[in-house]
């Protein structure tokens, strides 16, 4: 019990040390602004002129360069105004809301969206809602077009999420524990990714992101592993208990980055505004093409390596029977250990992916976990099959739902899908019955 | 800095409006986790069904505030029945997830359908019925000490701990009824309580619906003493702040989740107006006082983490009595 209790100190004062050092490297830098010009299609606007004052009197200019981006630095923390220059914008172009905007600067870079568009129909603010993409906008016409595109965006969303939701079930069924905090894996994915990438080490995100991925499976699920919950099964604490141990952790975790990065949205320094590519009907980010490619190829890897590898065989006989496993000479604990790191490396990458194809925002997480939970529900909880079944339903509903409801309600569609599956089918699509009570 | 100051703030918060709503909310929880063992996630959808309760009747539909209040205690109970049919037969983890994914659901749909309030929530004179039953003399503040409560509050806060005081008699006298026994018996050994001839189904039913009129309460009590009804306010963390407090007042127990809120308040309100000070006096350079906000969550998240692996029973309870394990 007391070694527990010193591992916990240790880790917390570890990890306040570690983002106490990299939070006075990110003051150092300086504030700033950068004002993102993006069209209607999302592609960036250059050449776009950039005023930002405040109220006493500084004030400073800059010219959007090819990614759509001008950064002007600012003397100090405080209310700046941002205002466009409405000549350079191109012809019989607006900028949605107005070409002015009010920001607060904290500390580091401040990023302020100026989508311009010709004749967008209402509908209500786009940038930096709840979890999902942008995608398909306004318009309520169903057109085939349309219905495409929102499939390609589920398509791409369920990846995500099947990415997510193995590592989750993964852990469900070798440990039996609910982790509330998987949501977090995936962020703490996006922010390593985001540190190695940016300004103070600076590396490439195509060096920095399997890295970040490699270092979140070892950090964040080796070591959490072997921190928290290792010591803590030892303790035989209860399930219920350490569900509401995830929930505390989401919380500190979160915060945690709140209070390190602040609450604006980050993106990584390369490829960021990267225009889409139109192929035939449907319009398509290069990123996303790579990054889902990617993610097949790990999907399909991994669960390859569970169904043959001894370790992956020896996972599922954890995930059936733990005692049984541990009576016939499996290291139930090692298996553990390896499914941790691998859910926690899977998590990161999809924290990558949503990273890269929107931005890195310490809620990131939070928004996708009820996904996550909805579609492992759905799939049936522990199976690995299930997951990836969930994923696709929970992910194609989610965008397709934007045809009937509005964007904001897209994700409570997914967890109506999930409320109404537990009164039909409680198991799951592949999940066996299992009466309680 | 003022030490007198930063305590009477956090005093006044400790049995303050905030403090009643998140004990309101917890003593619901306290009947469903504290006694039966059922996992609410979601007690913010409750919490919700209140405050909007309030906010679209009194304000959108023009009713009274007492018709309002015993409609939204309706709702709340149709709600219970929502989520305790798919979910109750099933193991614990499902109810908390159907649970928190509801939380959800009416945080988002409140907030982007117009004839819910919307994104800008709804304001205005939702509480005026009862603040016309106010018997306290006109005068703009009424100080007590070193408190002191402006006209309206202490109405509030007083006809609050009343509330409370009586909810706390009926749990009292509910949980050492036979069927209170049951409830306690689900938790410990549903089985057992099946074997006995009793329906753990109806019971757990039964549970879910009084915790959730105790958060809808707590919701009313929201719009009514702030006038508002903000679609942000009803995020998950709210139900996490609830088990907080009651994990360490001691869950099963009758006066826990008041020892859980006052102490809870007093401390949060205490190290942030302490950080404040410490910030602005420049004892404390590398933090700014925004970023005192984000310090009391993480605070939240390890007390709740440190308190269940070292003591899940908290300060008053019995670790004998916490459901710590799945069933």
């Amino acid at each position: 019990m007391h070694r527990g209790a010193t591992r916990l100190v240790l880790l917390a004062i570890g990890v306040f040390a570690a983002l106490l050092a990299f939070g006075g490297v990110s003051h150092a830098a300086g504030p700033s602004i950068t004002a993102v010009v993006t069209d209607a299609d999302k592609a960036p606007i250059p050449g776009v002129g950039v005023t930002v004052t405040s109220a006493d009197g500084f004030s400073g200019t800059g010219t959007t360069d090819d990614e759509g981006m001008a950064t002007v630095p600012v003397p100090k923390s405080g209310k700046y105004t941002v205002t466009l220059d409405e000549a350079t914008i191109p012809d019989g172009q607006a900028v949605k809301d107005g070409p002015e905007r009010t920001v607060n600067v904290l500390t580091g870079d401040k990023k302020v969206l100026f989508p311009v568009g010709v004749g967008d129909s209402g509908g209500g603010g786009g940038g930096g809602g709840d979890g999902g993409d942008g995608g398909a906008s306004g318009g309520s016409s169903i057109t085939l077009s349309r219905v495409l595109q929102l499939v390609v965006d589920g398509i791409i969303l369920s990846l995500l999420i099947a990415l997510a939701a193995l590592g989750l079930n993964l852990i469900f069924g070798t440990t039996g524990l609910t982790n509330f905090a998987h949501g977090e894996l995936l962020t703490l994915g996006a922010f390593t990714t985001l540190v190695l990438n940016a300004p103070p080490i600076g590396l490439n995100i195509l060096i920095a992101a399997p890295l970040g991925v490699i270092v979140s499976a070892l950090a964040w699920g080796w070591g959490q592993n072997q921190l928290i919950w290792r010591p803590l099964r030892r303790r035989q604490t209860g399930l219920i208990a350490a569900m509401i141990v995830t929930i505390g952790m989401a919380i500190a975790i979160r915060y945690t980055l709140l209070l390190f990065f602040g609450g604006s949205p980050r993106s990584y320094e390369q490829f960021a505004g990267q225009p889409g590519v139109e192929i035939g009907p449907v319009f398509i980010t290069p990123k996303s093409m790579v990054l889902s490619a990617l993610a097949v190829a790990i999907l399909v890897a991994t669960v390859l390596w569970l169904r043959s590898s001894r370790i992956g065989k020896a996972t599922r006989a954890v995930s059936d029977n733990p005692a049984l496993a541990s009576a016939s000479g499996v290291n139930v604990e090692r298996v553990i250990a390896v499914v941790w790191t691998l859910g926690a490396g899977l998590a990161a990458f999809a924290g990558v992916f949503l990273g890269m194809t929107q931005n890195v925002i310490w809620t990131m997480g939070q928004y996708l976990l009820l996904v996550l939970f909805a579609s492992v529900v759905l799939g049936g909880l522990g199976t690995i099959g299930g997951a990836i079944v969930g994923a696709f339903v929970v992910g194609i509903t989610v965008q397709l739902s934007t045809l009937i409801v509005p964007t904001e309600l897209k994700t409570a569609a997914a967890l109506a899908l999930m409320i109404v599956l537990l009164l039909i089918r409680p198991q799951g699509l592949l999940g066996r019955a299992e009466r309680v009570g | 800095m003022d030490l007198a100051f930063v305590f009477t703030q956090a005093i006044t918060q400790a049995i303050g409006v905030t403090a009643i709503i998140y004990l309101l909310a917890t003593m619901g929880l306290n009947i469903q986790f504290g006694y039966t063992g059922l996992l609410n996630f979601g007690q913010i959808a409750f919490v919700a069904v209140g405050s909007y309760g309030i906010g679209v009747f009194v304000i959108y539909r023009g009713w009274n505030l007492w018709t309002s209040i015993l409609v939204a205690l309706v709702l709340s109970v149709i709600l219970s029945l929502i989520l305790g049919v798919p979910t109750l037969r099933l193991r614990a983890d499902y109810l908390a997830i159907v649970t928190i994914a509801t939380g959800e659901i009416m945080r988002l749909a409140t907030k982007s359908l117009d004839p819910l309030g919307g994104s800008q929530g709804i304001s205005g004179k939702m509480g005026d019925d009862f603040y016309a039953l106010n018997p306290f003399p006109e005068q703009d503040r009424f100080e007590f000490g070193p408190l002191n409560f402006s006209r309206n509050d202490l109405w509030v806060v007083i006809v609050g701990w009343i509330v409370i005081a009586l909810l706390l008699l009926l749990t009292w006298a509910l949980m050492r009824s036979p069927w209170g026994r049951i409830l306690k018996g689900i938790r410990e050994d549903e089985d057992a309580v099946r074997s006995l001839g009793k329906s753990t189904y109806l019971r757990k039913m039964q549970a879910l619906v009084l915790g959730g009129l105790f958060g809808t309460l707590a919701g009313i009590f929201w719009a009514v003493a702030k006038q508002s009804v903000q679609p942000d306010s009803f995020v998950p963390d709210f139900t996490f702040f609830c088990y907080t407090i009651l994990i360490l007042g001691g869950a099963a127990r009758v006066l826990g989740p008041v020892l859980g809120a006052i102490i809870f308040w007093f401390l949060l309100v205490f190290v942030e107006q302490m950080l404040i000070g410490l910030v602005q006096g420049g004892t404390i350079t590398f933090l700014d006082t925004t970023q005192i906000g984000p310090i009391r969550f993480i605070l939240v998240g390890i007390g709740l983490m440190l308190l269940m692996i070292f003591r899940p029973q908290g300060i008053l309870g019995d670790r004998k009595e916490i459901a710590l394990d799945a069933r």
